[in-house]
């Protein structure tokens, strides 16, 4: 008589907790089942990628077509390698796209932005976007602002 | 059973110490079967103590504790449940468990060790009950009763698995007059109804001495005197002659033992 | 008596040491017996079934008030400080970081201490006094296996279940004061949590955290209550030690899995 209550109660906490799970899953990450679908990876140098961290975006025309899933030192050119894993429905972007980093806002994060090239070759997997413009550095522009003034006296 | 065994539980050269103090000092005690035996000692003299050893709920440093013929020190945990199963014990708060109510209490030990069907486990209930007299009372809660009737009540389970040996851990304590005289008529009606082997761990010197049929007196970490209620109660030894006359002062003292008084007021220097 | 030569100080240091190692010894003994050992009665799912609603279904309240109130109070205290920046929409982030990250486990942990865990104390240290753990094992059950092992896994799989619904009521209460109060738009609130927050990092992580947070509490807790003085000062004083112990555990513990977990950010 008084364990069937307990054991309802106890029900309806364990799917309270599926629940928590699940909308943990879904709605806060942003987990939808199948984004974890294919994709293809891509390569980019930039000279500088302060800034930047793994898991950040990429983007093209402000959509998000996949993230970056490694950064390290190209120790031959001295360059900074980013590892971007790309949506394969993307797989239509020219071999001559441009890769920038971008700031989202004037303090929000990094995340590369791809605009498009005009080239009929299209990146394959593991290819290298070879034109990149680096990561704005805020010391770097503000000394360069700093020479010009001088420089204009 | 061991039918050349006259005795139930036999204590053998028991020492019992804890830290550096020793409880026990080489004890020997013989319970007979089928009597109702006493075991009485002042407070603090490690009767409780006594009763776990025989429970095996303590292990002795030295010694043999034997119960039906069985070293219980020397036995697998297993083994040892095996004998807790002869075994009932009534403890001075009852123990039933709370969160179950009398009923379920009385059928815990059935449940737990037999395959019995529902109704027998029923039938086998409400006869213990009936024989303490609270049959009445098996959809009460232990928080409901009052303390004679959860003694009772603990007295139903503890021979739920009819027992051989039943041991009583102060079972007068705190009780009114009224359910002290039915827990003394209970356990001797007990014992010779189901022929049981009682023992009665208590400092209740007039209730423990008109249901014993035989006494043991222990204090000081050593047995003191033993024999029928009757003998103790003629003995010279003046130790027992204290404790049965319920003397202040005697061989154990008025005071704890202390620097001398005279000495404590003036200071040492 | 009252002036201690220095060698009185050290043995008395070396016994404390002594009894620490000993207690942390007997409780590692006392775990394993519970979760391994055999010997138990009755059904052990019944068991289970009861240990889990005395201690998740009731600590539900609780966890429910304190998650949806603490994530408002983030979500005001973010937007505060966020708009001087002009960056209202990352309160979406913030608060469910925050949440899963730490203050979902840790909060959690200390208020499962301070409802369950004292309680589970208290109710064992008076099964022990009431002798209700000795009559168990005289009718030949291990109280190890019926009283505690339930009540160990009933805390190992209730607190990690609290902490996600801590979380989750927290954020919609964060969601409930940026948007439908202060303003904040609800596309980019959702949409900001949703970039930043990644599944394995953070949601798993943070259920990481709780999962080791109710082991530890649950231990200390049944322990504290198992191995108590049997009175009732003993079991006030073993009361006081497992909500201290417990949450001093946690906090610890915190600093270490953080540092382990997001260390190289």
């Amino acid at each position: 008589m008084q364990t069937r209550s307990l054991e309802i109660g106890v029900g309806l906490f364990l799917l309270a907790g599926v629940l928590a799970a699940l909308l943990l899953a879904l709605r806060v990450s942003g987990l939808t089942p199948g984004s974890q679908g294919d994709t293809y990876k891509v390569y980019a140098h930039f000279d500088n990628l302060a800034g930047l961290s793994v898991r950040a975006r990429v983007t093209m025309a402000g959509v998000t077509i996949g993230k970056v899933t490694a950064i390290d030192l190209d120790r031959d050119t001295f360059t900074g390698r980013v590892t971007m894993e790309l949506d394969s429905d993307v797989d239509n972007l020219p071999i001559d796209s441009t890769a920038s980093i971008l700031t989202a806002g004037l303090l929000g994060e990094k995340y590369v932005g791809i605009s498009v090239g005009g080239d009929e070759e299209l990146l394959a997997e593991n290819g290298t976007i070879r034109d990149t413009q680096s990561s704005l550095v805020l010391e770097d522009l503000i000394g360069k602002f700093l020479l010009n003034t001088v420089n204009n006296k | 059973m061991n039918a050349v065994n006259e005795y139930a539980v036999e204590l053998k050269d028991v020492t019992f110490r804890r830290g550096p103090r020793a409880i026990f000092e080489g004890i020997d005690i013989r319970i007979p079967r089928g009597k109702v035996t006493g075991i009485m000692g002042p407070s603090g003299s490690g009767k409780t103590t006594l009763l776990r050893l025989i429970g095996a709920q303590l292990r002795p440093s030295r010694g043999e504790v034997l119960v039906e013929g069985r070293n219980l020190p020397a036995l697998s945990r297993s083994d040892l449940f095996d004998v807790r199963k002869q075994m009932g014990v009534l403890f001075q708060s009852g123990a039933l468990f709370t969160d179950l109510d009398v009923f379920e209490n009385v059928a815990f030990p059935l449940r737990v060790h037999t395959d019995l069907p529902e109704e027998m486990i029923r039938d086998i209930v409400l006869l213990k009950l009936q024989a303490v007299g609270l049959r009445g009372a098996v959809e009460l809660m232990p928080d409901e009763l009052s303390g004679g009737m959860k003694r009772r009540v603990a007295l139903a389970r503890a021979i739920a698995l009819d027992p051989q040996i039943l041991i009583y851990d102060e079972p007068f304590v705190g009780q009114d007059p009224i359910a002290m005289g039915v827990l003394v008529r209970l356990i001797r009606l007990l014992n010779d109804a189901l022929g049981i082997t009682s023992i009665v761990v208590s400092h209740d010197l007039a209730e423990t001495a008109s249901i014993a049929d035989y006494l043991y007196v222990v204090g000081d970490g050593q047995v003191l005197g033993h024999g029928t209620p009757q003998t103790l109660m003629e003995s010279d030894n003046p130790r027992i002659r204290q404790f049965m006359k319920g003397a202040p002062d005697g061989p154990v003292p008025f005071h704890y033992p202390a620097v001398d008084y005279r000495e404590a007021l003036l200071g040492s220097n | 008596m009252r002036k201690k030569g220095l060698q009185d100080r050290v043995r008395l240091l070396g016994r404390a040491g002594i009894d620490v190692v000993a207690a942390l010894g007997r409780s590692a003994i006392f775990l394993v017996r519970a979760l391994f050992g055999r010997g138990g009665a009755g059904s052990a799912w019944q068991l289970l079934v009861k240990q889990l609603y005395a201690i998740g279904v009731l600590s539900l309240a609780i966890i429910v008030v304190s998650g949806a109130f603490i994530g408002m109070v983030l979500s005001l205290q973010g937007y505060s400080i966020l708009s001087k920046y002009g960056s209202e929409e990352a309160v979406g982030q913030m608060v469910a970081l925050t949440l899963l990250r730490e203050l979902g486990p840790v909060v959690t942990a200390l208020l499962f201490a301070g409802r369950a865990g004292s309680a589970l104390t208290a109710e064992i240290g008076n099964m022990k006094s009431t002798e209700q753990l000795s009559s168990l094992e005289m009718i030949g059950v291990d109280p190890l296996k019926y009283v505690i092992a339930p009540r160990l896994w009933a805390g190992f799989i209730s607190m990690p279940l609290l902490a996600m619904i801590f979380s989750v009521v927290g954020i919609w209460g964060g969601a409930m004061v940026a948007v439908d109060w202060l303003g904040v738009y609800e596309g980019s609130f959702w949409a900001g949590m949703q970039r930043s927050v990644d599944f394995t990092g953070d949601v798993l992580n943070g259920v990481v955290k709780s999962i080791v947070f109710a082991f530890v509490v649950t231990w200390i807790a049944v322990f504290q209550g198992y191995d108590c003085e049997p009175t009732s000062e003993g079991i006030g004083r073993a009361t006081t030690r497992t909500v201290v112990y417990a949450s001093l555990a946690v906090l610890g513990l915190d600093f270490i899995l953080t540092a382990l977990m997001f260390g190289d950010f």
